[in-house]
């Protein structure tokens, strides 16, 4: 509806958050050498977040939008965080 | 409020761009358009979906083996099921009348990303043509029913992967859809055409966008472990491998419950501007609905589980989404309630489009209601994968955005083609239908209360009645749409030329020349305080 001014982030922001992002994925495959037992799943996903928040902060520019965008970017995560623990409300209770 | 409609301008149909012929349509990226080839490929696909749930019905006339043996019926279904769900309702309203009309009801040129919108086309033909691969070529037409339940699905070996695969590509192209149209509405609405002036048709597209661009993933994604299952034995579903075959379901159904309200929210909206046009009133509880159809989005991703009663789920899981499934029905019948209240004083025009929408209301509630005895866990048990889940599911699925499909392209038919239907026929067809459905699928309610299960092609001799009923019923129903199809093509060709408001309708779409010029206005149009209370 209306107009708005672009935020232009400069190439030197996208190549730290991308060498970021390969050490982190690095650091992802490296930790499953180390005998976590249920935490090695804990310890995948912790990363996998982690590199989620970077690309959608930086690489889809939620850090310069307004803020109703980010609220419904929030609101999809809360409805897939629901999701997950309702399924999983299933596998617990029917042990 | 200014507008320009653009009369000098050529309109949609007679425009000669780049490329001419069936070029200048599959290359084309005006909605208008891209609208219509929904429309035709759609079309083309009911009617071989029809076909083939008539030879299932033929089959089911007499117990026993009448035209197919058991494996060519369990094809049968399979096909129906996958060409309906998949390349029919899911893209339905939304691709086809979405893509038509919301860019003129919201006072734009186009969508956001008109050649994204070619995109979701070219994949919707992919995914269809990927489908047609697995039936036509292989080892075996596959028979696991549209589900494709684990474990049987990496099991049987019918020719399933490409199945699946086309149902992946036409996930993306619903996805892209929805994508598309949430920032068309963010993003290209005129100036003063506010959130609260929006059409409810738009409002439901919104509401569905949501669901399309969440929900899909998640079934692409179990699809491609399906496949994976298949190829390689990963062993996340396979019991075998420590795998379990209910997760499946719940992945499956955590999209394909919401994927029930991709299909019926935009009918719900088509019909929320069919009753205002011909009660010739404003629409009653304008808020209020689209409150409903947002609760109904949310609520709906909440409520999967009440698929699978009797798949092996904890008991505490059973009660969740037994009780969820009730808060449901709570939005959808504030939407009835509102459309009965706007008819109510109204001074109500008796056309075609209104006979739809209000058949819609009457089939819509009865599969409503029956509905309420699959979500209660109790009765869910006793009717589970029946045949009176089939009349229900038929009752919503088809009753709901089949009526509603029908009601909306003789509504939009004028605007769209810029001939007017012969309305005799139209309101034959129409009755003849009704009359076809009714038969068919009442029975199957009756039938499975009495214990008859779905996806059998054999019954025992106490449910032949009702199936010969129900069989009967068939025929008249694929009379009607005879009548209906060629009334549609016919007056395409040879009907009088209609107005640019035939019906006395509100939205913006009534103000633009019949059919629309090729970008819809010559200057955007600007929404006065004045128009605040519905479009």
């Amino acid at each position: 509806m209306s107009e708005e001014k672009h935020h232009i982030v400069p190439y030197k922001t996208y190549l730290v958050i991308l060498l970021v992002l390969l050490v982190l994925t690095f650091v992802s495959i490296a930790i499953t050498n180390i005998e976590l037992g249920e935490l090695t799943v804990a310890g995948a996903l912790f990363f996998a977040t982690v590199k989620t928040f970077l690309v959608l902060t930086y690489f889809m520019h939620l850090k310069y939008d307004k803020p109703y965008i980010r609220i419904m970017v929030g609101f999809v995560f809360a409805i897939f965080l629901v999701v997950i623990i309702i399924t999983f409300l299933d596998y617990y209770y029917r042990a | 409020m200014q507008t320009t409609n653009a009369n000098e301008e050529v309109n949609y149909l007679e425009y000669k761009g780049k490329y001419s012929g069936i070029w200048g349509w599959i290359f084309s990226t005006d909605h208008k358009r891209i609208g219509l080839l929904y429309l035709y490929s759609i079309a083309i696909m009911f009617v071989v979906g029809a076909f083939l749930g008539l030879a299932m019905k033929l089959e089911l006339i007499a117990p026993g083996k009448t035209i197919m043996n058991a494996a060519t019926y369990n094809a049968t279904f399979t096909v129906h099921g996958v060409i309906m769900i998949f390349m029919i309702v899911i893209p339905g309203l939304p691709a086809v009348f979405g893509n038509f009309l919301m860019p003129i009801m919201i006072g734009a040129k186009d969508v956001a990303f008109p050649k994204l919108n070619l995109l979701s086309w070219w994949l919707y033909v992919a995914g269809v043509l990927l489908i047609l691969t697995a039936l036509l070529f292989g080892p075996g037409v596959p028979d696991t029913g549209w589900t494709f339940y684990a474990p049987y699905s990496f099991k049987t070996g019918t020719n399933l992967l490409p199945a699946i695969f086309g149902a992946f590509v036409l996930g993306f192209s619903s996805i892209l859809t929805g994508l598309n149209f949430l920032v068309t509405i963010h993003r290209l609405r005129a100036p003063g055409m506010k959130w609260l002036k929006l059409p409810l048709f738009v409002w439901t597209l919104y509401g569905t966008a949501w669901i399309q661009l969440l929900a899909t993933p998640v079934v692409g994604i179990t699809l491609v472990l399906v496949s994976l299952e298949r190829v390689f034995g990963i062993g996340v579903f396979d019991p075998v491998l420590g795998g379990d075959p209910v997760l499946y379901q719940h992945l499956f159904w955590i999209y394909s419950h919401p994927a029930v309200y991709i299909m019926i929210l935009p009918a719900m909206g088509a019909i929320s501007e069919i009753i205002p046009t011909f009660a010739q009133k404003g629409i009653f509880g304008y808020k209020a609905l689209i409150i409903s159809t947002m609760a109904i989005a949310f609520v709906g991703y909440l409520v999967w589980g009440h698929h699978m009663y009797t798949a092996g789920m904890s008991g505490t899981a059973q009660y969740y989404f037994s009780l969820l499934t009730f808060f449901v029905a709570i939005p959808s019948a504030i939407k009835v309630f509102n459309w009965i209240s706007t008819m109510y004083k109204g001074s109500i025009k008796l056309d075609t489009p209104f006979y739809w929408a209000a058949s819609f209301i009457f089939v819509f509630m009865i599969g409503g209601l029956t509905g309420l005895v699959l979500g209660a866990l109790a009765t869910n048990i006793y009717v589970h994968d029946t045949a009176f889940v089939v009349a229900h599911f038929h009752f919503i699925v088809f009753g709901g955005v089949g009526f509603s499909f029908f009601g909306a392209i003789h509504y939009w038919y004028p605007k769209i083609f810029g001939k007017m239907y012969d309305k005799y026929w139209a309101n034959v067809g129409w009755i003849v239908f009704f009359i076809g459905f009714m038969t068919l699928y009442t029975p199957m309610f009756y039938l499975g209360m009495q214990g008859m299960p779905r996806r059998y092609y054999d019954y025992l001799e106490e449910f032949h009645g009702g199936n010969i009923l129900s069989t009967f019923g068939s025929w008249i129903m694929i009379t009607g749409l005879v009548i209906i199809i060629t009334n549609l093509i016919r007056s395409a060709r040879k009907g009088e030329k209609a107005g640019i408001n035939p019906w006395g309708g509100k939205t913006l779409e009534w103000r633009v020349p019949s059919p629309p010029p090729l970008e819809n206005w010559d200057e955007i149009p600007v929404i006065g305080e004045e128009e605040s209370k519905y479009f």
